[in-house]
């Protein structure tokens, strides 16, 4: 857990303190990476609390998860179709999901 | 414990991307606003700038105009417009009115005798600008180098516009040379009286002549550019077509 949040305060740190911006065609592309990040993020939390997390699938799961949600967002730009909706509205609803069960894993204790 | 180790790194890494991820998307989104925020200062900015800078210029242009030589040329046109008679114009100058005879033509007689022709107003035309007129309209037509004087039919056409008698001449000029220049020994007024032809002149201290409205376009004439010093006095492209 200390590891956890120490990676985060580094990472939020780099990140405001390295002079890299999102270039604007990739915004979209980026919020979504963003999106399916954080999901999987809380789909690991939810994990280890259920007892069932594994560091293979999460990382994994991390990794192509980014991947597949940028794909899905260039693939949509390509082709004309707003896809990255689809991909927020599916992750969210995940991020949403993965939520409501840590709350009531953390309830039970 | 190792293991345990390598998984506590990995998701230190994964926190640390996401962590990374998180706050470069909300730097960019506010970058973002406050770029939009800057860019509207900045053009509004830009636009009063531009509006300082172009009334500037205005009025420097106005003094402009004013001191150079557009004074000079305002002035060439003025001249011009007066030579092609495309302004009314006003002066001292006589007012001739003739009216066809009321006289009963004799039996076998020639009724033409007894009406104005064309031949008659060129005559009285001719012999203004002989005594120097400086305008001339019959009828309030104007008379300049192109107008023709042309019987047609009972009435006459000057500048392609049909008139008729009484005809009403009036010229711009000395109004006392121009009344002798009529009434001369022989002159057009006694020919007149002598068909019964009616004649009237009165001198007019302010005698108005319209302008010239048959300003057609040329057709065929061309200026030959003479390489010749123009004179000091005129502007050149002063009258361009």
């Amino acid at each position: 857990m200390t590891y956890a949040i120490a990676g985060l305060i580094i990472g939020i740190l780099a990140g405001v303190y390295c002079p890299f911006y999102v270039p604007k065609e990739y915004s979209g592309i980026f919020s979504v990476a963003l999106m399916a990040a954080l999901d999987t993020g809380f789909g690991g939390i939810k994990a280890s609390l259920e007892g069932l997390f594994d560091i293979s699938i999460f990382v994994s799961g991390f990794t192509v998860n980014i991947l597949l949600a940028a794909f899905f967002c260039y693939a949509g730009i390509m082709l004309g179709i707003d896809f990255y909706l689809v991909v927020m509205l599916v992750f969210g609803m995940r991020i949403f999901q993965n939520l409501a069960i840590i709350r009531r894993l953390y309830l039970k204790k | 414990m190792i293991y345990k180790k390598h998984t506590q790194i990995l998701i230190a890494l994964v926190c640390l991307v996401i962590g990374f991820m998180v706050s470069t998307q909300i730097k960019t989104a506010e970058r973002q606003k406050s770029i939009n925020v800057q860019r509207v200062e900045d053009l509004s900015d830009r636009l009063q700038n531009a509006e300082k800078e172009n009334e500037r210029l205005n009025a420097e242009l106005k003094i402009a105009k004013e001191s150079s030589g557009d004074a000079l040329l305002t002035k060439e046109i003025s001249r011009l417009k007066l030579l092609s008679g495309e302004i009314s114009v006003e002066g001292p100058g006589i007012t001739f009115i003739i009216d066809d005879s009321k006289v009963t033509s004799k039996p076998g007689e020639n009724n033409n005798l007894y009406i104005i022709h064309d031949e008659d107003i060129l005559r009285v035309i001719n012999e203004l600008r002989a005594a120097g007129a400086e305008a001339i309209a019959i009828n309030g037509q104007r008379i300049m180098g192109t107008s023709e004087i042309r019987c047609a039919g009972p009435t006459v056409v000057v500048n392609n516009t049909r008139i008729a008698p009484p005809f009403n001449i009036t010229a711009i000029g000395n109004p006392q040379v121009l009344e002798s220049s009529l009434q001369l020994r022989g002159g057009v007024m006694e020919n007149f009286k002598f068909w019964g032809i009616k004649t009237e002149v009165s001198k007019s201290e302010n005698i108005k002549i319209p302008e010239f409205k048959q300003g057609r376009p040329f057709e065929f004439i061309k200026p030959i550019e003479e390489k010749t010093e123009a004179p000091k006095d005129s502007v050149q492209g002063g009258a361009k077509p």
